[in-house]
């Protein structure tokens, strides 16, 4: 019974310590390379957020991306100092245009605009199957890239949007990450993540049990869009530059591999994916420009970055389709007798 | 108004074909393949690389078909065949996974300003010099024809052969499917087969309309067919291709319609018009009303 009251808890404890020392190693390493460190722990918000609602429903997403360029949008046009800000994007909503907010407002601004975003787009397409919710919610991703890309009341166009404060430091987006794990770990293990986990593993069953799959879905849908919305305000405050490309395909690429790499099925598996695809992604585009490891020069050609990325993936999806860690959480060494062992799911295998 | 009505029906008719292969692969492998847009990017590349260096068009024709067949038996044999018991989740992201994997070859290999296809270059010609059929060209009557050619031709292979029969069995229960004796490679296999043909036919087309090809060429079209498929109804094969035919149709009406500063909204309009559609009819626009909100696994 001891460790029936532990072992969750090593759940939220393992992926927290990772990012830690992630944020650890990156406090000591030169500046010019802290900037990795940063982007892997917003990668890891980002990839909690998706996580949330992939992981939890088992619905995939191709939409999250909107909540973080909604996030990104927001936090990012709502901290342009306001002296600058008539003067670079003058075609914005006069609201818009003559108020500034601080840092955290910002981030809770943005953590808001994603939520109620994905509460919005969540009603009608929750009540899709689950395959067809996830392709519907591409038309959501297309929509928001397409108004952000044209709409000039409320962004820079197919412009850049500049003189953001980079205010996302070490320090906080490591919060920002352990926040965001937080949240994701209480949410799975409350009543209402055991729902929606219900729900993924037979749709039919928990319906006949009396689980409202939809409205399970789209709880986890709202909480996850806020978590991306967040993490949009921290990547933009990280950048201080956003444009509508850059929260569009390639991000929805990117992050997804992040969880299916490490594992849709765990929070520990959405943080590893997060971290050790950033790590990889970050080591190839460098390695674009010419590296030096281990006294081997790498030439990789412009674009390859990317390749490596899908064939990797690929590659893990067919070796380990529930990702490295199986789709487990972590838990202690087994110390003391009398604990059933698990079954193990049976997508965990290799071919 | 004809103008419009036939750029609906042309546009229409391409996204159908689009629809017929993303939904004949669904149908036997439950499989939504997202790839589908860089199978059409793939023969279009092929249709630049031909021209370029003087061959025939006939000979570009086969090459694109063989490329685009060649390229989708390898995605089912290296990707779709291990992954077959796979969650259907697993399987999408894969799918995913290759589409980025083929954009950015050919990201790597093309660049990013991509190549110059000339292609049966009469196609584009309008069918009349003057007159209110100025702008309707010869690739629009083509696109319709084929659509209807296609749609035609697999229906008659569905209904009356054998081999459609048990494409038809496999696309309603897989495992009884093959507990009465069909044999699932093959079946597979014909269908990925004619979603390339359909692919590289696509593919002949939308480069007669768009010689430019770059490695996000289709992509859009990709995702509103995508999309389209999902709004009609996945679960057979006519309401998919009704699906991407409307969705089409649609998408050109809106493009010929709206006031000329609001025609880079398209999409959004597009997308809008399907949320309100899912929002109205949850289980597909064309689906029979007894269908079940339920899913299997």
């Amino acid at each position: 019974m001891r460790l029936r009251l532990g072992n969750p808890f090593v759940g939220f404890v393992v992926p927290a310590l990772l990012v830690v020392a992630v944020a650890a190693v990156g406090s000591v390493v030169s500046s010019a390379n802290e900037i990795y460190f940063l982007t892997a722990l917003v990668d890891v918000v980002i990839v909690v957020g998706l996580y949330v609602f992939v992981g939890n429903s088992g619905v995939v997403s191709f939409g999250h991306i909107s909540f973080v360029a909604v996030g990104a949008f927001g936090a990012g046009l709502a901290t342009i100092p306001t002296d600058v800000k008539p003067n670079i994007l003058p075609d914005l909503f006069p609201f818009i245009r003559e108020h500034s907010i601080g840092n955290v407002e910002s981030l809770l601004l943005a953590a808001a605009l994603g939520g109620v975003f994905a509460l919005l787009v969540g009603l009608p397409l929750m009540r899709l199957s689950g395959l067809a919710a996830g392709i519907a919610t591409f038309a959501v991703l297309g929509i928001t890239h397409n108004v952000l890309l044209y709409y000039t009341k409320i962004g820079p166009g197919a412009g850049t949007m500049t003189s953001i404060p980079e205010t996302t430091h070490l320090t906080q987006a490591l919060v920002a990450a352990l926040i965001a794990i937080a949240v994701a770990w209480l949410y799975q293990l409350s009543p209402l993540g055991r729902l929606v986990r219900a729900s993924r593993e037979d749709a039919a069953v928990a319906q006949a049990v009396g689980v409202s799959v939809h409205r399970q879905r789209l709880w986890a849908f709202t909480l996850s869009g806020a978590i991306c919305g967040f993490a949009g305000g921290l990547l933009v405050h990280q950048l201080g530059t956003i444009t509508a490309e850059g929260v569009y395909l390639d991000l929805t690429f990117l992050t997804l591999a992040m969880l299916v790499v490490g594992g849709a099925g765990s929070l520990l598996g959405a943080v590893v994916g997060a971290l050790l695809v950033s790590g990889l992604d970050s080591f190839l585009v460098n390695a674009e420009n010419g590296v030096h490891v281990l006294g081997f020069s790498f030439d990789v050609p412009s674009g390859a970055s990317l390749v490596v990325l899908g064939a990797l993936m690929a590659l893990i999806l067919v070796l380990r389709p529930a990702g490295l860690t199986g789709g487990r959480e972590a838990r202690l060494p087994r110390l003391r007798r009398g604990r059933p062992q698990e079954p193990r799911p049976a997508t965990g295998g290799t071919s | 108004m004809l103008q419009t009505a036939l750029n609906a029906l042309a546009l229409g008719s391409v996204y159908a074909l689009m629809a017929v292969g993303i939904g004949l692969v669904f149908g036997v492998l439950r499989l939504v393949n997202f790839a589908y847009g860089q199978l059409i990017m793939a023969g279009a590349f092929s249709l630049a690389v031909t021209s370029e260096h003087g061959w025939p068009d006939w000979a570009s024709l086969l090459t694109c078909f063989a490329v685009v067949i060649a390229l989708s038996l390898l995605m089912e044999v290296a990707v779709f065949r291990p992954l077959r018991d796979a969650p259907p989740a697993t399987m999408l992201v894969a799918t995913f996974a290759i589409a980025f994997l083929l954009q950015a070859i050919a990201l790597m290999k093309f660049g990013s300003l991509g190549k110059v296809a000339t292609i049966f270059p009469g196609l584009f010609d309008p069918v009349a010099d003057s007159g209110r059929f100025a702008t309707v060209r010869w690739v629009t009557i083509v696109a319709i024809a084929l659509g209807v050619v296609a749609v035609v031709g697999l229906t008659a292979l569905l209904e009356r052969t054998s081999v459609g029969l048990h494409m038809r069995a496999a696309a309603a229960d897989f495992r009884t499917a093959r507990l009465l004796g069909v044999n699932a490679n093959r079946v597979i296999t014909l269908a990925v087969v004619l979603s390339g043909m359909l692919a590289a036919a696509v593919s002949v087309i939308l480069v007669i309309q768009t010689p430019l090809v770059v490695p996000s060429f289709a992509l859009r079209d990709t995702i509103i067919v995508l999309v389209g498929v999902v709004v009609g109804g996945l679960d057979r094969l006519w309401t998919a291709t009704l699906g991407g035919f409307s969705i089409g149709v649609a998408t050109s009406i809106f493009t010929d319609k709206l006031p000329t500063d609001a025609t880079v909204y398209v999409d959004s309009f597009v997308f809008g018009l399907v949320i309100l559609v899912l929002l109205l009819r949850p289980s597909g626009l064309f689906a029979p009303r007894s269908a079940r909100p339920v899913e299997r696994a």
